[in-house]
């Protein structure tokens, strides 16, 4: 009985769930959207999410959040073009291939949305395609600064684990890395793919072919779940010098028992609440930040975890 | 579908039936309810959001042209007796095919996009091949190809270019007509017009101020409409299209009478590849770049337009009007769901529940007209 009420009130939730988003839609104030390039499967953008939603509460707009679910690309484009068709006061989206989305974007700010690129591009790309602003972490930039911290560790050589091959910026983390350290990236970055265990078994399986790898570098929670998981069935962890992209509960613990080195935090959060509140600013008082902001990149190491861990997957 | 025999004298052999049965007893039947519905729903829900203005029908009926581009593939082979799950690999690998060519190797896009469609209907014949000379359930066949083309979509631009997206393509393809057959649009003076007498919304500002918000019907809609046509010519009023209902009705029966089954299999595995291309090529001309993980589960897509069209998946039933009324829907839901605002986590939820119910609809009424249980 009881849970026959229990699924009843789950359908009724079910089916009032568009309404109330319709009703939330025609309510007073500012309409931003926020279109990513990520794959549902990536748990790294609920931040972004939990940012984007503050930011609406806080300023007294209406946000919503788009994303293509398979990570295709080309999705992504028809979701901007979607977005834009909506007629929203301003678009928040990332910038992962220019060849592919400038041109949904260009348009978008040609019929007068104000558009902000967050996360993946470059301010140069943003600029370019009309938008206000870059909010984010240059990410070759990012992977450099990683790289030079690890080159002064002593480190020769070591493990790209790229969750999300497909997008360049990914790519250029590892490259960045590469560069920093004054290496060749050459086959030192592998195609891990998403799930869980293919990419604990293709860690496991580059780090027997190649045992004297010094540092293995992941691109965020996706991959570096899984390598922590790797490290500990090789006994690996904490003798391989261990860095990561992004933060996320198992990182920042593993942050604390000193199997990884540092994380580099790029402040998801801020990347998705700050163009909210420019956003609003911007349209009810005309204010503008006169430059792109960075967001990161942060190093978070051993010290002052507190809020980190607190936090770690929510905001942080 | 039989045509009755219109003959001067009624024979007893053959049941009446009022014109108005005949008119109903159609596959599409199913599909043309369900685009009514669909319609009505998001014009209640979405009416005002944008979704029915000169952009948002672009939006919709751009994402609507892909699936039919495919369905349409899909449809004629599963009418044929046969799946094809390597659609989503195959519209990667022959983008990527083409962005190499072009990129890479420098060739013209004209002389590019010709090999690549050469190599997608020899892979398809392939496909095809394996199918009727093992007698290996198509499901596997394809499943196969799904894996080793997708495996090469990866691999070849990371061993040739280091990189998984090779972008370029739109400078290479500047001023190449046939190019142009494929990412390029039509009526572009209509829709200058219909901008410059206000019928339609103009770009407010920018380098593009003043033009229309919908530039023209790019060639990817010219396409998806032709094929359509193609398809339902080639279905309802050939032999061969009685062949294709004939070597998926009862492939044994349709040898002994002379059908020649495997062929008609491999050409529609062939055309399934070509669809897939056509796509591929449309999405290269028009973004400019080709990524490795362009066209992931589309194969799926394909099948679940070809159902909600009416088609049913053992074969011998089935239109290519259905399918493009499935693909209509399929796209239709999948944006007006944005458009609505429906909260996007639970996007996939009513996703499935409208794709269900549609097909349950479809069913249901197919069971009625045709007295089927």
């Amino acid at each position: 009985m009881k849970s026959t009420l229990k699924s009843l009130l789950l359908a009724a939730a079910v089916i009032a769930a568009p309404l109330a988003g319709a009703q939330v839609a025609s309510a007073e104030g500012e309409k931003y959207i926020l279109v990513s390039h990520a794959p549902d499967s990536d748990s790294w953008w609920n931040t972004i999410k939990n940012g984007i939603a503050l930011a609406g509460d806080q300023m007294g707009v209406d946000v919503e959040y788009r994303n293509p679910p398979t990570g295709d690309l080309a999705d992504m484009a028809r979701i901007i073009e979607q977005a834009a068709a909506s007629g929203p006061n301003g678009i928040i989206t990332t910038l992962s291939d220019p060849d592919v989305l400038s041109g949904p974007i260009k348009d978008a700010v040609a019929s007068g949305i104000d558009v902000i690129i967050m996360n993946s591009g470059t301010p140069d790309q943003a600029r370019e395609v009309g938008a206000l602003m870059y909010v984010g972490q240059p990410e070759y930039d990012a992977g450099h600064a990683a790289g030079l911290r690890a080159k002064g560790d002593g480190v020769t050589s070591f493990l790209c684990v790229n969750h999300y091959i497909s997008s360049p910026s990914s790519t250029e983390r590892c490259q960045g890395f590469a560069d920093g350290l004054g290496v060749e990236l050459g086959d030192q970055m592998i195609d891990s793919g998403q799930d869980p265990a293919e990419i604990k078994n293709r860690v496991l399986a580059y780090l027997n072919a190649n045992p004297d790898t010094d540092a293995v570098l992941t691109l965020g929670p996706t991959s570096a779940d899984p390598t922590l998981l790797a490290l500990d069935e090789n006994g690996m962890a904490g003798d391989i010098y261990f860095g990561t992209f992004d933060l996320g509960e198992n990182i920042v613990e593993g942050i604390k028992s000193g199997v990884i080195n540092w994380g580099i935090d790029q402040q998801p959060f801020l990347q998705a609440y700050l163009p909210v509140v420019v956003l609003t600013n911007y349209h009810r008082y005309g204010v503008l930040p006169g430059n792109n902001i960075n967001s990161g990149p942060g190093f978070v190491t051993k010290d002052g975890l507190t809020l980190v861990e607190k936090f770690a997957g929510e905001y942080r | 579908m039989t045509e009755a025999n219109v003959a001067a004298t009624a024979d007893e052999r053959v049941k009446q039936q009022s014109s108005l049965q005949k008119a109903l007893i159609r596959p599409e039947l199913g599909g043309i309810c369900g685009t009514i519905i669909v319609f009505a729903l998001f014009l209640i829900f979405a009416g005002d959001s944008g979704m029915f203005s000169a952009q948002g029908v672009m939006n919709w009926s751009t994402v609507s042209a892909q699936f039919m581009i495919i369905a349409v593939g899909a449809c004629l082979l599963m009418i044929a007796g046969e799946f094809d799950l390597s659609v989503g690999s195959m519209i990667g690998f022959s983008g990527m095919m083409i962005a190499i060519f072009t990129v890479t190797l420098e060739w013209p896009v004209w002389q590019a996009i010709l090999a690549t469609f050469v190599m997608a209907l020899a892979i398809g014949a392939l496909n095809g091949y394996i199918v009727v000379r093992t007698g290996l359930p198509s499901f596997i066949v394809t499943l196969a190809f799904l894996f080793i083309l997708r495996g090469f979509t990866i691999y070849l631009p990371q061993i040739i270019e280091r990189k998984t997206i090779i972008g370029g393509v739109d400078r290479a393809a500047e001023g190449d007509w046939f190019a142009a057959l494929f990412g390029g649009k039509i009526l572009t003076g209509f829709f200058a017009w219909m901008g410059d007498a206000g019928i339609i919304d103009v770009f407010e500002r920018g380098s593009r101020a003043g033009q229309p918000v919908v530039e023209g019907i790019p060639m990817l809609i010219v396409w998806a409409i032709a094929l359509v046509i193609v398809g339902h010519i080639i279905l309802t009023r050939t032999q061969f299209g009685n062949w294709i209902f004939a070597a998926g009705g009862d492939a044994q029966a349709a040898r002994y009478v002379g059908v020649p089954v495997n062929r008609v299999k491999i050409l529609m595995f062939m055309f399934t590849a070509f669809c897939a291309t056509v796509f591929a090529a449309c999405q290269v001309m028009e973004f400019g770049s080709a990524g490795a993980d362009r066209g992931l589960l589309k194969e799926f897509e394909a099948i679940i337009a070809v159902v909600i069209g009416g088609a049913l998946l053992t074969g011998g039933y089935g239109s290519v009007i259905g399918a493009a009324l499935g693909a209509l829907i399929f796209g239709v839901v999948q944006q007006g769901l944005f458009f609505a605002g429906v909260e996007s986590s639970l996007f996939r939820v009513f996703l499935g529940v409208i794709l269900l119910f549609a097909v349950i609809l479809n069913t249901y009424i197919r069971r009625i007209i045709t007295g089927e249980r």
